[in-house]
């Protein structure tokens, strides 16, 4: 079944094409290439980011770099990304510590403006032509570094509350606009609604009304409960897909602005099955700081533009009482302080196209009391811009000998868009601007969103591991690799001599192959990684194994030594093939359901059963073709 | 060198009757342990809160039970944790302290006398979490074992199919065995193991099938236990050889990887065993008891299949 190409049979065997040698070495030196980043390891660096609107000047760079000179403490470099990023590399972790207190002093002097965040990294030190062929080290997981690790849970039922309240009033809207406006009781029940009606023929035409209305979003059956006719209104899959999503989605930019304040390098914040959210926090320590933060809120409101201040006056300082100032991408704009309508009345916002001109627009719900309001307020103010601000509250940090600890929380305020009010409206309205594309309407949706919280979330799972334990991890399971490396080499050599060797060699390059692999694909090495990596290297030499035997099998049958090479690889390879293709299958099935440690093993180890499939069986013949093929009549084989 | 005689010709068969007893015997204690007696489930299955503290000096557990005591923690389990300086922590869910706060209580009571405590690591796992767990773990079991089922069943014939799955089952239940009756914590890492035992066993099984199919078209004269039995000792070397170095491997993980995988080791180390085992005196012998022939592999060979091996 596997056998060797019929053109190959015209070459004398244990030939390999040319192509194969190339292809052989091309591929190890890629490998070679993209694993040699992890040699270089990491350096400690402090890295300054700007939130916000702020920007890091040159000026400030140097301000910092010289005070950092001050105190003896000399970055080994200074990386500018944009205005936005600079990373600086140092020598030892110590004098991290001390060059983040001094650069925060300098960056945030006050505690009311925390416009930087300095925070500790590790930043890659890959030399320069290596990290511009894209080159760079394995990422390390928490248990390998320390951090920590949370699972957030979202709220499902309350967003679906929401929305079942939301089509509740669309029920109602729909069958009062009936003529004769129809009535009926609506209930709540699993995932929709139920609507009972006095007359069947009420029920009927309420349910051609509704039909036509809602049959994008619901299913919809007419029914009798209870003697009664009724309507049975279940959200259809794509919707509750949608509610669901909208729901992670928007608690997801919550959690990645809060990260953001705590100033964490390589933060990851992912969505994780139907309702959940994995946030972790490398390097970081204090679990309950962390905590405080994620659990911090933000809220929307609306606010009327005041038109009648001197926005030049206000950009001196003299802002009118009862007003402020907000920047915007179109000049300054003086907003009041009242609040029409808050963020909590704010059902639903999404992106979508005006009806007539095609044109993006945002798509706003309120709930009943929000839209009374709104709608006060737009008839009173026609003509008149409507502010939508954003409050967040984010906390300030100091650095006190390299500890953070939480000051204190500024409220800090963002104009998010300011349209005009150009008729009444309540409940139901669109937001349109002249720079409105697809992206930014969507963007800003999500941004409405997250200010009223639909869907709280609450930590169903946390982890800390300590930096010391991360390095403890480490250490051992580098330590354990190696001897365990060492053991099946040297037994190897004992038991099948030259053959042995080359098996050794294939090993080596699959163990590099393997971090290659990991390098390029971005994968993170964890603790169980390290496991898998360990088992493929005792599984990877069963491949060279089944060949060798085979190989002195056919010697003791009698053939000679180019043959029994020749059959023992040929006749090997359906086993080899068969018996990888298993376990490959066992690892896609870890990958798929299993989490975390399970799925950092998963990935190893099918990396592992590729890599060794190539080095196992192409690179370990290669070697042998070269050296007693392609011609050559060995008389003897050491094996 | 070399471990066996060149040419071995033992009779595996002859014993299969005595393999499966031997193997039933285990299985079965392994199903009324695990019954009966169950998992001594890890934090990660369970829920509850995890804190693993390091002191400068010697721990001095009682006192810190005691101190735990004093804050009203029940069911605590205080042990010392790779070396006497490391204390580990596990509590199950607190009716009366809020599960987030309890590892933060847990440290202020062990620093209240002034000793000097670093946190390690602390993790607390939701009930739900773990609850879904268990589940999802037997799921990604019985979905491993379908599939494996299903590509065996294509490559080679059913029977074999049904031999291999049966030997992964047998090595399945009786490493959860194993650990049911040491009451060795049974945690994530342990499941990970498990799965791998799944695919390590497998592929022996396989290179022994991969034998007998080959054998079956080579051997027209004999009878399938005489294939069979050639089959197993013609791949025997290998099977001990590919089993040692895996072995060696474990080994260095057990010894020197360090606390945090110790069970996954073991869970390893036992898995290889029973897996080797299986794959000479259960997997075949069931494909034999199931009454395999030469007939069942002859029809219509699958003409190219893996073409795409063809190039290596």
């Amino acid at each position: 079944m596997f056998t060797d190409q019929p053109n190959q049979r015209l070459l004398p065997i244990n030939t390999y094409p040319k192509w194969k040698y190339v292809l052989i070495v091309f591929v190890i030196a890629i490998s070679l290439l993209y694993a040699a980043p992890n040699i270089y390891g990491e350096d400690p660096a402090v890295q300054l980011s700007a939130l916000r609107d702020a920007t890091i000047s040159e000026q400030q760079i140097e301000q910092i770099e010289s005070a950092w000179q001050e105190e003896g403490l000399t970055p080994k470099s200074i990386e500018s990304e944009g205005d936005k990023l600079v990373i600086a590399r140092f020598q030892s972790n110590e004098t991290q510590l001390q060059a983040q207190e001094i650069a925060n002093k300098i960056l945030n002097p006050t505690l009311d403006e925390q416009d930087y965040v300095v925070a500790l990294n590790l930043a890659p030190a890959t030399p320069d032509w290596l990290a511009s062929l894209g080159g760079k080290p394995m990422k390390l997981g928490l248990d390998l570094r320390g951090g920590i690790h949370f699972l957030m849970q979202v709220d499902m039922e309350q967003a679906m509350a929401r929305q079942q309240e939301q089509l509740r009033r669309d029920f109602i809207e729909t069958l009062t606009a009936e003529k004769p406006s129809i009535r009926g009781r609506v209930e709540t029940i699993d995932n929709g609604l139920l609507v009972s009606f006095r007359s069947d023929e009420d029920a009927e035409r309420a349910y051609s009304a509704l039909y036509k209305s809602f049959i994008d979003r619901i299913d919809i059956n007419l029914a009798t409960q209870g003697g009664r006719p009724v309507i049975r209104a279940i959200f259809n899959q794509t919707k509750l897909q949608e509610i669901q999503d909208n729901a992670i989605d928007q608690n997801r930019l919550i959690l990645s602005t809060r990260v953001n304040s705590l100033g964490v390098a390589e933060p990851l914040i992912q969505r994780q099955g139907s309702d959940r959210i994995v946030v972790q926090l490398p390097g970081v320590q204090d679990s309950a700081l962390a905590k405080r933060i994620l659990g911090a809120t933000a809220t929307l409101e609306f606010r009327l533009v005041n038109h009648e201040a001197d926005v030049v006056a206000a950009q001196q300082g003299r802002v009118p009482a009862g007003s402020k100032l907000f920047e915007s991408d179109r000049g300054p704009i003086v907003v009041y302080d009242e609040v029409q309508v808050s963020g909590d009345h704010l059902t639903d916002a999404f992106a979508s196209f005006h009806p007539q001109n095609n044109q993006p627009i945002v798509s706003v719900r309120l709930d009943g009391e929000g839209g009374a309001r709104m709608l006060r307020t737009t008839t009173a103010n026609r003509g008149n811009s409507l502010a939508m601000i954003l409050k967040e509250s984010v906390p300030v940090f100091e650095i006190k000998d390299g500890k953070r600890e939480l000051v204190k929380s500024n409220v800090v305020e963002t104009l998010v868009s300011a349209p005009r009010i150009n008729g009444a409206f309540s409940t139901d309205f669109f937001i349109e601007g002249p720079d409105f594309t697809p992206a930014n309407t969507k963007d800003l949706a999500t941004q409405l969103r997250s200010g009223a919280l639909i869907a709280p979330t609450f930590i169903v799972e946390e982890r800390t591991i300590g930096a010391s334990l991360g390095a403890e991890n480490i250490e051992k399971g580098i330590m354990s690799v190696i001897i365990g490396f060492s053991a099946v080499v040297l037994f190897m050599l004992l038991y099948y001599k030259a053959f042995g060797l080359v098996a050794n060699i294939a090993l080596l390059l699959n163990v590099v192959t393997i971090v290659a692999v990991m390098s390029i694909l971005g994968a993170t090495l964890t603790l169980p990684g390290i496991a898998g990596i360990v088992l493929t290297v005792g599984m990877a030499v069963d491949a060279n194994v089944i060949i060798f035997e085979r190989i002195r099998e056919e010697l003791r049958h009698g053939s000679i030594p180019a043959q029994a090479i020749d059959k023992g690889y040929s006749q090997a390879l359906s086993t080899i093939a068969d018996a990888n293709i298993t376990t490959a299958i066992a690892a896609i099935i870890l990958y798929a359901v299993g989490t975390g440690a399970v799925k950092g093993f998963a990935i190893t180890l099918f990396i592992g059963i590729l890599t060794s499939m190539f080095t196992a069986i192409l690179v370990s013949r290669g070697i042998v073709n070269l050296t007693c093929g392609h011609g050559k009549k060995p008389s003897k084989v050491w094996i | 060198m070399s471990f066996l005689n060149e040419d071995t010709n033992y009779d595996f068969l002859k014993v299969r009757k005595f393999a499966f007893a031997l193997s039933a015997i285990l299985i079965i204690a392994s199903i009324v342990s695990f019954f009966t007696k169950g998992l001594n489930y890890g934090l990660d299955f369970t829920g509850g809160t995890l804190v693993e503290v390091g002191y400068e000096q010697d721990a001095d557990l009682p006192k810190i039970r005691q101190q735990l005591d004093d804050i009203n923690i029940n069911g605590a389990v205080v042990q010392n944790f790779g070396s006497a300086k490391v204390v580990q922590i596990r509590m199950p869910q607190q009716d009366h302290i809020e599960n987030a706060k309890v590892s933060d209580a847990v440290l202020a009571a062990l620093a209240s006398d002034g000793s000097k405590v670093i946190k390690r690591d602390q993790s607390f796992v939701g009930p739900v979490v773990g609850e879904e767990l268990k589940e999802q773990g037997g799921l990604a079991m019985i979905v491993a074992l379908i599939c494996i089922m299903i590509y065996v069943a294509l490559r080679f014939e059913w029977k074999f199919s049904v031999g291999s799955v049966a030997a992964l089952a047998h090595d399945v239940i009786i490493v959860v065995g194993f650990f049911s009756i040491t009451s060795v914590e049974f945690d994530l890492t342990v499941l990970a193991a498990l799965l791998a035992v799944i695919g390590y066993s497998l592929n022996d099984t396989i290179v022994v099938f991969d034998r007998i199919r080959e054998n079956f078209l080579l051997m027209r004269k004999a009878t399938p236990e005489e294939v069979i039995n050639n089959s197993i000792n013609l791949t025997l070397s290998r099977t001990v050889m590919t089993s040692l170095t895996t072995m060696l491997v474990l080994l260095a993980l057990f010894f020197f990887g360090g606390q945090t995988i110790h069970s996954f080791a073991e869970a390893l180390i036992v898995g290889v065993l029973i897996g080797t085992y299986s794959s000479v005196f259960i997997a075949s012998p069931t494909t034999l008891a199931l009454g395999v022939s030469k007939e069942d592999l002859m029809p219509p060979e699958v003409e190219k299949e893996g073409e795409e091996f063809d190039a290596l």
